[in-house]
C-alpha cells in the first residue's frame, strides 16, 4: 500500500476500502485474488468476471527491512520495519508492521490493526489505515 | 424481546509507562504515589494510536463477539474528550473502517469521562424504541496530564466498544443518572492539559455522584448490593473506586474483576468501559452486573445488567481484557515525551 506524502484528499478518499479494511478484487473465472483491486483480470482478460473481495487481514511476512532513514513526513516513527506479506487468500501486499522491531522476523503471521498512517502537519487531515501486527 | 449488550470489545494500547519512572523524573515519592493511587502503571498510545484507532479495534472484537453484519448498525456513538478532530467526528471513521456503510446515525459524545456511558444509553433508548436495529457505543481516550501534575501519573490510554441490540449477553436491566453542575475537572477550548479542583475532586463530586446514581438506580429497581455478583465503578485512581463501594456496600471481591486501573490507569472514558469488559470476561449466565461511570462536570450513569447464556459461546470470539493487559512493553521517561510531544511545556 503506497501513501501519497503530501496527501491528497480526494485521492485517499477515493482509495478507502482498500485503506481501511482491505478490499481487494478476484476474478471468479480463474479464482485469482487481487490486492489492490483490478477492475480487469490480466489472466482472464475479457473472459473474467470481477468481484469485490474482502481479505480476513491474516497474512504472513516473506520479506522485511527496518527503516532507519525514513522518507518526509514519517521521520518521527524511525526506525520502523516494513515487511512484504503474503495475505492467506493469496495476493501479497506490503506495509508497516508495528510493535518492536526486534520480533519482526521472515514466516512470522501478523494481521491488520488499525493505526494513524500519516497526520499533514498539526492542523492538516489526519489518514487513518491498516498496519500489521504479529499474531502472538 | 430482552435488550442489552450483543457483544463487547475493549482494546488497551501494548505501551506502559511505570508510576516509579514518572516519580523518578519528578524527583517524586513514588512509593507514596503508588500506595496513595493504587495505580503501578498506565497504558500508553503508540505514535500511530488515537482515539480513532482505539474506538476501530475495540469495536472490531464487538464485532467478533456479536456476529452480527456491520450493517444492521443504525447508530454509532463515540464517547472521548480527546477526539482527533475539533470539527469532523470520530464516528465517521469509526464505522467507514467497520463497514457499517452510511445508513446510520453519527454524533461523537463529550462528557469528561462518562462520554462512553451516555452513549450507551442512547444506543439503548434507540434499539427500545425500534428506530434501530443495533447501536455501537464507544468509550475511548487518549488523555493527558500535564506534566509533572499528578494527573500525569494516572491519565492513560484504552477504550471499549458495546454492541447494543435484541438477543444479548448481558440484559440491560435498567440505567439512570444523576447530574449536576459541579466543576471539579475542566479543560478550555484549545488548551493542552486539563485544570482541576484538586481535594474538590472527591467528596463533593466523585463520591457525591457515583453513590447517588447507583443508589437511585438500586432504589428503580428495587435491588441491594447483595443482589450483584460484580460491581465496576469509575476509576480516576484505585483508590476512589474502592472507598466508593464500601460507601455503598459492595465487597472488593465485588469489584475486582473489573479493577484494571493498577494496570492500566485511568483511560478517561475507557475507564468503567474496560471495566465492564473485564467482568464480562469472567461472568456466568445469572450473574447480575452493576457499572456506574462518572464524567467530571459533573455527573454519573448507572446500569444493572443480567448476564445471560449467550455469553458462554459468544466471548471467546475475541481478545480478552487481561489478554491486552498481559501483552505489554514498558517505556522510558525520554520515550514517553516524544510519544506524548510533551516537549512544548
Ligand atoms: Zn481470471
Amino acid at each position: 500500500m503506497r501513501m501519497p506524502h503530501k496527501s491528497s484528499v480526494p485521492l485517499f478518499w477515493r482509495l478507502k476500502d482498500s485503506k481501511y479494511r482491505l478490499i481487494g478484487s478476484r476474478c471468479t473465472t480463474c479464482k485469482e485474488v487481487f490486492f489492490p483491486k483490478k477492475n480487469l483480470c490480466p489472466v482472464c482478460r475479457r473472459r473474467g468476471s470481477i468481484e469485490d473481495m474482502q481479505f480476513n487481514g491474516n497474512g504472513r511476512i516473506v520479506s522485511y527491512t527496518i527503516v532507519r532513514v525514513p522518507p518526509e513526513g514519517f521521520e518521527k516513527y524511525a526506525p520502523y520495519a516494513v515487511a512484504v506479506i503474503d495475505l492467506e487468500e493469496g495476493a501479497r501486499v506490503s506495509g508497516q508492521v508495528v510493535g518492536n522491531i526486534t520480533k519482526v522476523r521472515t514466516g512470522k503471521q501478523v494481521r491488520t490493526v488499525f493505526r494513524k498512517i500519516h497526520e499533514d502537519g498539526s492542523d492538516g487531515l489526519i489518514n487513518y489505515g491498516l498496519k500489521w501486527e504479529i499474531a502472538e | 424481546m430482552d435488550i442489552g449488550i450483543v457483544g463487547y470489545g475493549c482494546y488497551i494500547p501494548r505501551l506502559r509507562i511505570s508510576v516509579e519512572e514518572i516519580a523518578r523524573v519528578w524527583g517524586a515519592d513514588a512509593e507514596s504515589y503508588k500506595k496513595g493511587l493504587i495505580v503501578e502503571e498506565k497504558a500508553v498510545p503508540d505514535m500511530d494510536e488515537d482515539t480513532v484507532t482505539i474506538s476501530v479495534e475495540a469495536a472490531k472484537n464487538a464485532l467478533l463477539r456479536a456476529g452480527i453484519d456491520p450493517e444492521k448498525i443504525g447508530s454509532v456513538y463515540v464517547g472521548s474528550e480527546s477526539h482527533p478532530y475539533a470539527v469532523k467526528p470520530s464516528g465517521t471513521v469509526v464505522a467507514e473502517a467497520l463497514g457499517i456503510g452510511s445508513n446510520v446515525m453519527i454524533a461523537d459524545f463529550e462528557f469528561a469521562c462518562k462520554a462512553g456511558t451516555a452513549a450507551m444509553q442512547c444506543c439503548y433508548g434507540l434499539v427500545k424504541a425500534g428506530e434501530i436495529e443495533y447501536g455501537l457505543a464507544i468509550g475511548a481516550d487518549t488523555s493527558q496530564g500535564r506534566p509533572g501534575d499528578a494527573l500525569e501519573y494516572t491519565a492513560a490510554a484504552a477504550g471499549a466498544a458495546f454492541i447494543i441490540g435484541k438477543d444479548p449477553l448481558a440484559k440491560l436491566e435498567g440505567t439512570c443518572s444523576f447530574t449536576t453542575d459541579t466543576s471539579d475537572f475542566w479543560r478550555r477550548e484549545g488548551a493542552d492539559y486539563p485544570s482541576h479542583g484538586a481535594r474538590f475532586t472527591g467528596k463533593p463530586a466523585y463520591f457525591k455522584h457515583v453513590t447517588s446514581a447507583s443508589k437511585m438506580l438500586m432504589d428503580k429497581l428495587s435491588l441491594k448490593p447483595a443482589d450483584f455478583k460484580y460491581a465496576v465503578f469509575h476509576m480516576p485512581n484505585g483508590k476512589f473506586p474502592l472507598t466508593a463501594s464500601k460507601m455503598l456496600g459492595f465487597s472488593k471481591e465485588q469489584i475486582e474483576n473489573g479493577f484494571v486501573v493498577n494496570k492500566i490507569g485511568n483511560p478517561y472514558s475507557g475507564s468503567s468501559p474496560v471495566g465492564l469488559c473485564a467482568t464480562l470476561d469472567v461472568a456466568q449466565p445469572g450473574d447480575r452486573i452493576l457499572m456506574t461511570s462518572y464524567g467530571s462536570g459533573a455527573g454519573s450513569d448507572s446500569f444493572s445488567f443480567m448476564v445471560t447464556d449467550k455469553i458462554l459461546e459468544r466471548r471467546e470470539k475475541a481478545k480478552k481484557t487481561q489478554d491486552y493487559i498481559k501483552n505489554k512493553q514498558n517505556i522510558d521517561y525520554g520515550v514517553y515525551v516524544k510519544l506524548r510531544r510533551k516537549l512544548r511545556v
